[in-house]
Order: structure tokens, then sequence, then C-alpha cells
């Protein structure tokens, strides 16, 4: 999402590289520019404002004098202050209490609440083992109780129902208290979208609030809010005195202005980001690794740590087994390394938080998108297991079957195996399948093009 | 969000006219915008770089955003320089004068003929702008003015989202043609214009899943649906009614863009103006891309649903001054 933002920033700082030294005048310029982007990317203008202040007066002060170029300087001083204005850390949830750990989510109408609900109920059981009861106090939207129960149930969440006539309160009061009988260690509270100038509805969410007392208290907020994020935010904040944010729809590509105006307003940590439609689309918020990525520096860390959760370890250690021992590496091994690719999000996602991405012009990004994953597989797919295993005996009319069996070109089948000749050599000087290294060749490979 | 009749947000008593309730629902929009301009106009300061600066910032945080601020303060600059402006009550008039000239074009509303048999509305979005709530107004609209509606359920996909219009439907009367979730969105759409004819209905509302306008396979799934619709009646979707959350900053326009270029939007619907909104990203669509604005959600009750009118929402966000 904050591609754009990244863009604009690049451009502005980039030309402050080249120059010798700062005056007043070439920082004055990088300054608008970076002002116009972050209010292009929405970050609400109190916010821009303190932002460059600081910026300003950072850069013109001692700071610049000691370190190596004046670009440098700024760079780093930018980075910094994004990172603060994120939040320095990670921010984790708070459950360290006797159970149940009550967490309460709030938002406007719309911004993902109730999939949310059920995101971050599917992750404390995956990944914390917490057993986890929903619930939904939404007694005014048609059906929006089924809602819950559904994706709850997808999941294997249990939902606690209650009754469309029914009092919030009394709702989540029940809920509460069934779960302490059956010894649920955490129940997420899904509550009625609400505008926070709505007295009677936030109201309610006070009185529910108070009821229940939740250990959490997170602000759902969609990542594309514009200049209102700030009165909305704050708005909650004082009323339920909240201590998280989780902001959601961070795979399209709203600029995630939001994201720094709710922070800097609110003081509270953004402690997750949705980043799709599906139940595990949940991932931890990291302020730096997206300061950094703002700046186009990367997000090879959280990659990295995808990796690790996403890889199957099994079969990396198959291949790793198979390449020691000389055996070669197949198309089908392949086909197994582009399947685990498309599991860690695709390569978009993927290539997104690389160093550099940033600087990628948009078009050249957009060719590298999961469809060709998707055909790349296919082709393969399209193959006998003998010509998987020895793809050299793949000639003219073997070609023009596994390329109308996939819905292809020829062409597309030669690339393929060029591209799968080249990583075959590559793997055969690794020695060992390292993920980072398949994917450096990926890179080049794909469209025979260097980033 | 319900449908049923609730009292308004402030609880305040409704004013009758629709400029009235516009204003009254616009509320936050005009405390942050034109309190704040006339305070800098009407006040007899001294017209310099601080004013423009601040006037700049006004528009700003009211969402117009970069592009359309600009081009506004330019004018004014232009304009000043020329000397055809002199004074702040001089500035504010203009600055109505250029909105309500961007906004104006915009003020078509949706015409249904009738004798379009049936006239397809085809409503898009990303997700969470509130589609399924309009569609329910809408419909409510169309009903009242007598003509007969239909509603098909091609939001196969958000868990719910059938029961939500079935639920609404058989309040209202109104046939709503639905599969179960997970079913082909396009075959939901098929039978819906072919039960559509059968039953002579004038107006058939397709509703589709939310989705985000960068997700190239769902976008694919989009146009589908309307390559189906557009097989069994050329002309239809006589209308793609695309659904914008007023919440939304600049990236509006991106969603706009993605979804004009893969359904070819034919008109908008901005939802939750009330309150929250600053109404200021209408200026900014209306001024990029000209696009008729069909309605105005201002709140939550049926009667919300309004008409946009360029005059009246001129005068809502920035009134005339007494």
């Amino acid at each position: 999402m904050f591609d754009n933002l990244s863009q604009r920033l690049q451009v502005s700082l980039n030309r402050l590289r080249g120059a010798g030294r700062l005056t007043q005048d070439n920082i004055g310029e990088a300054l608008r520019e970076v002002r116009m982007a972050l209010l292009e990317a929405d970050v609400a203008l109190p916010v821009v404002k303190a932002f460059v202040d600081q910026v300003r007066t950072k850069a013109t002060g001692q700071e610049v004098v000691r370190s190596l170029t004046p670009g440098q300087a700024v760079i780093k001083i930018v980075n910094d202050e994004l990172v603060t204005l994120l939040g320095a850390t990670n921010d984790r949830l708070n459950l360290a209490v006797r159970p149940p750990a009550v967490i309460l989510m709030a938002g406007l109408q719309g911004s993902g609440k109730t999939t949310t609900v059920v995101k971050l109920g599917h992750l404390l059981q995956e990944r914390e083992k917490k057993t986890v009861a929903v619930v939904s106090t939404d007694v005014y939207r048609p059906a929006a109780m089924e809602q819950l129960r559904r994706l709850s149930a997808s999941v294997g969440l249990s939902c606690v129902s209650g009754q469309p006539d029914e009092q919030p309160v009394e709702i989540a009061r029940t809920a509460v208290d069934q779960a302490k009988r059956s010894l649920v260690d955490v129940v997420i509270i899904d509550t009625a979208g609400r505008l926070h100038i709505d007295n009677e509805m936030m109201d309610e969410i006070k009185a529910l609030h108070a009821a229940v007392d939740p250990v959490e208290t997170l602000f759902v907020a969609d990542s594309v809010t514009g200049q209102d994020a700030v009165n909305t935010a704050k708005a909650f904040n004082d009323v339920l005195s909240l201590t998280g944010v989780i902001l959601t729809k961070t795979d399209g590509d709203a600029r995630g202005g939001a994201a720094l105006s709710i922070r800097h307003i609110t003081g509270k940590p953004i402690k997750f980001l949705g980043t799709g439609e599906k139940p595990d689309a949940l991932e931890p918020f990291y302020p730096d690794r997206i300061a950094s990525r703002i700046l186009g520096m990367g997000d090879v860390l959280s990659i990295i740590e995808q990796a690790q959760r996403t890889t199957d370890q099994d079969k990396a250690r198959k291949l790793a087994k198979k390449l020691t021992k000389g055996k070669g590496f197949d198309l089908e091994d392949f086909r197994d390394q582009l399947l685990q690719m498309e599991n860690m999000g695709g390569i978009a996602s993927m290539l997104e938080r690389l160093p550099g991405m940033g600087a990628v012009p948009e078009n050249v990004r957009g060719q590298l998108n999961d469809n060709q994953f998707k055909r790349l597989v296919a082709i393969i797919n399209s193959m006998t297991p003998e010509e998987r295993r020895f793809p050299a005996i793949i000639r003219g009319s073997r070609k023009r079957r596994i390329a109308r069996g996939s819905g292809t070109q020829v062409q597309e089948v030669n690339r393929l195996l060029k591209q799968f000749t080249q990583m075959q050599k590559m793997m055969k000087r690794a020695g060992k399948g390292g993920f980072k290294r398949m994917l450096q060749g990926m890179q080049g490979g794909l469209h025979g093009k260097p980033f | 969000m319900t449908l049923t009749s609730k009292t308004t947000a402030t609880g305040e008593t409704k004013p009758q006219g629709l400029l009235a309730r516009l204003r009254n629902t616009l509320g936050a929009t005009r405390q942050s915008l034109t309190q704040g301009l006339a305070d800098l106009l009407l006040d007899k300061r001294v017209l310099d770089e601080d004013l423009l600066e601040e006037l700049e910032t006004q528009l700003l945080t009211a969402d117009v955003g970069v592009d359309a601020t600009q081009n506004l303060i330019a004018d004014i600059t232009g304009k000043l320089a020329r000397k055809e402006l002199s004074d702040g009550p001089a500035i504010y008039a203009q600055l109505r004068q250029s909105i309500l000239e961007i906004v104006q074009p915009c003020a078509r509303p949706l015409l249904i003929p009738g004798d379009a048999g049936p006239f397809v509305i085809m409503i898009v979005g990303v997700n969470g702008v509130g589609k399924t709530t309009t569609i329910g107004k809408l419909a409510q609209r169309l009903l009242s003015s007598g003509l007969q509606v239909m509603i098909a359920a091609a939001d196969t996909f958000r868990a719910a989202a059938i029961e939500q219009l079935q639920t609404w439907g058989a309040r209202a009367g109104v046939p709503v043609i639905a599969q179960h979730t997970g079913a082909d969105a396009a075959a939901v759409a098929h039978d819906a214009m072919n039960a559509a004819r059968a039953r002579k209905v004038d107006v058939l509302i397709v509703d589709t899943a939310g989705r985000q306008h960068t997700n190239v396979g769902l976008m694919d799934e989009l146009t589908k649906i309307k390559r189906v619709v557009n097989k069994l009646d050329p002309q239809a979707p006589h209308e793609v009614l695309m659904i914008l959350d007023a919440v939304t900053g600049q990236n509006a326009l991106s969603q706009l863009e993605h979804f004009r270029r893969a359904v070819g939007v034919t008109g908008l619907c901005t939802t939750k103006l009330d309150g929250t909104a600053k109404g200021g990203i209408l200026i900014a669509l209306a001024q990029k891309t000209g696009l008729p604005i069909r309605y105005i959600g201002v709140g939550e009750t049926i009667e919300d649903l309004v008409e946009f009118n360029a005059e009246d929402f001129v005068d809502a966000i920035i009134p005339e001054p007494e």
C-alpha cells in the first residue's frame, strides 16, 4: 500500500542525494515535496505540519554535520521521524489477565470489524494456541450476526449467539459469563459500526465497554480513510480509551496516510494490518519496517519471517537432501517452489517488500503479477511425469502439446524451460536450496531483466 | 446499519426541506470547512500569502485533494493579481462560484425510462462502502416512485450478504433473486435477468461483492458479471453505479479509476456523507472525472439517500453569507 508515498519521497529525496550541501533552499524544496506527498497520501494536515517541522528543525541542526552526506542525513531523519511517528516498537496484544481476556472491537461502518474479529480470533487460536470465542453485538445491520456466525464457523471459532432483539450490553455480558464458565481464554466482541458523532450509539458502546471491562479495546480503521481519520480516531479514543488500532484493507493501493494520522492523534499503537480477504490475512504491524518501506529501504525482515512460517519445512528438507545427494533439481521441485511462494502471499506482495522496489517503475512491477505464477504452474502441470523429471526430452511436438494443454504459447513454454535451466545451474552452484538464493534467481529469471 | 427509522444522529428534530436536511447532515463539513472559511474571509482580514495558505489548508483538510485545491487556489491567485478580486468576501463568493462550476456538470440525476424492460443497475465498489445498504434505500426510493423493483444478490462472497438483502427485501416486499453463498455471481445475475424479464419488473438492481480495486482476479469477475448481463440485453447494464465512501480520502480517485477501466462506471453515489465526511472528496471526484453524481447518502434512514443537487451541495458546505 505505501507504494506511492515511497515513490514521491524517493523522488524528492533523490534530488537531495545529488546535492553537495544542505541549504535552506534545497531542503525547503524537498520538504515541500514531502509535505505534498504526505497530504496526497491522506495524512492529516496537522500531522503533516508537525512532521515536516520536526524534520526541518533536525535537518538544519547539528546532526547533519556529523554525517557523511547531507542527503543521507535527511533520509535518516525522515526515516527516524516516521518510525517515531508510527510508534517505536511492535506492540503485541496484552492477554495476560485472568481469563477470559476480553477484546472489544470498535469502528465506523464498513471499516471491516466483523472480518477482523474472525481474523484475529483465527490468529490467536493458530499462533498463540488460545481458545477463542467471538460474539456479535450488532443488532442493527440485518444479518450481521449471521455473518459472524458463518465466518467464525469457517475457521472453527466458537461463536456465542445473541438475538437481534436483545440489548448489546446484555449479549456481551452473557457471552463473557459463558466464557468464564467454559474456560475460554479470549472473548472477542464485535460491535455495530457507528459514526463518532452519533451520541446515542457512542453512549451505547461506552456502556458496553464499562460492562465487560475489556483488556484490549481495538479501533478498526480503514486504511483509505481521508483527513477525517484524526477526528474519528480522537472521538473513539476519548469515549473508549483505546488500547490499539487495527488498520484494514491494506491490500489495496491506499497510501496509508491514515496510519500516521491515527497514531499521531491517539498515541495508541497500530497492532495489526489486515492484508486480504482470507481469514489468515492479518499481520503484526512493525513500525520500523513500514517506515523503511516508505523510504524504499525494503522490508526484508518480514519476508524472511513469513518464509519461515509458511515454507513447508518437510519439502524443503527433502529438496535439500535430494540436492546434496547430487540428484538434479527437476521441474517438480520447481513447481513446489512456485507453489510455496504463492503460499507466502504471492510474488507481488513479496516484491513489494524488497529493497529498491519503490524505485522500479509501476509498469514493470505490473508485469510481475501472480498470474504469471499460475501460468508457470499450469505449464508444468501439463507435462508428463517423465517430462518433469527429464526436461531435456521436451522438443517441438511435446512443447506444442504442453502449450495447448496449459492454454499458453510455445514461447512461454520455452521461456519456462530456459528459466528452469538457469535455476538448475544456480541450484548446482548453491548446493543447498536456500530460499533467499532461490528468490534472487527468480527475480532475474522471470523476465530476463535484472532488478 | 439499520434501515428502520431511527432518530437522527444529533437527536434534533428533522427539518423538512432537502436543503435544510443537507445542511443539517453535512454539519461536520460545515463546521470544518465553512466555519473556517467564513472566519478567514468574511472577517476583513488583510489579503496576503498567509491567508491564501490558510485557505489552502482549509480545503486540504476537507479532503478536496492536492490537485483540486491547487486549481482553486491558482484561480483565486490569478484573479487577485488581475485585481478582479479585492477583498475577503469577494474571494468567498468566488470560491463558491468555482466549486459550483466544478460540481454543476455532475448533477445529472438517474433517469429511468419506462420501457427499458428491465432497467438494469449494477452496483459496484470496494469493501465496506455501503453497497448493500444503499441498494435497500435505492430500491425503496424507486418503489415509492411507482416502479417495480427486483434485486439480484450477486454478492456471493461475503458471509450473510445474501441474508442481509433477503431480510431487507422481505421487509420492503421486493423480490430478491439469490443462490447460495459461494455460487457464481454471474450466474445469479443471469438468473435474475431472466426472472426480471419474466415478471416484467421495471428495475433490476444487481448487488456485487465488495472488492479491492487492485485485485485483478476479482475485477475480472466483475467484468464477467457485466458481460453476462450484457449478453442478455445489449443495452444492459443501463447504469453501473459505483458506491464510494465519503470518509475515503484521495484513494477514492484510484478506486474509481480502476472500476472505470474494468466495468465502465456511469454514475457515482457517495455514502456516509453525514457527520463524519467532509464532502470535499466530491469536489475532487467531480474535478477529476466529471462523472454524474447520482445520489448522496446523508444519513441512516431511507429518506437520507438524496439526489445530488449542485447548488444545494455548495450552499450546504459554503453557505451564502448572511
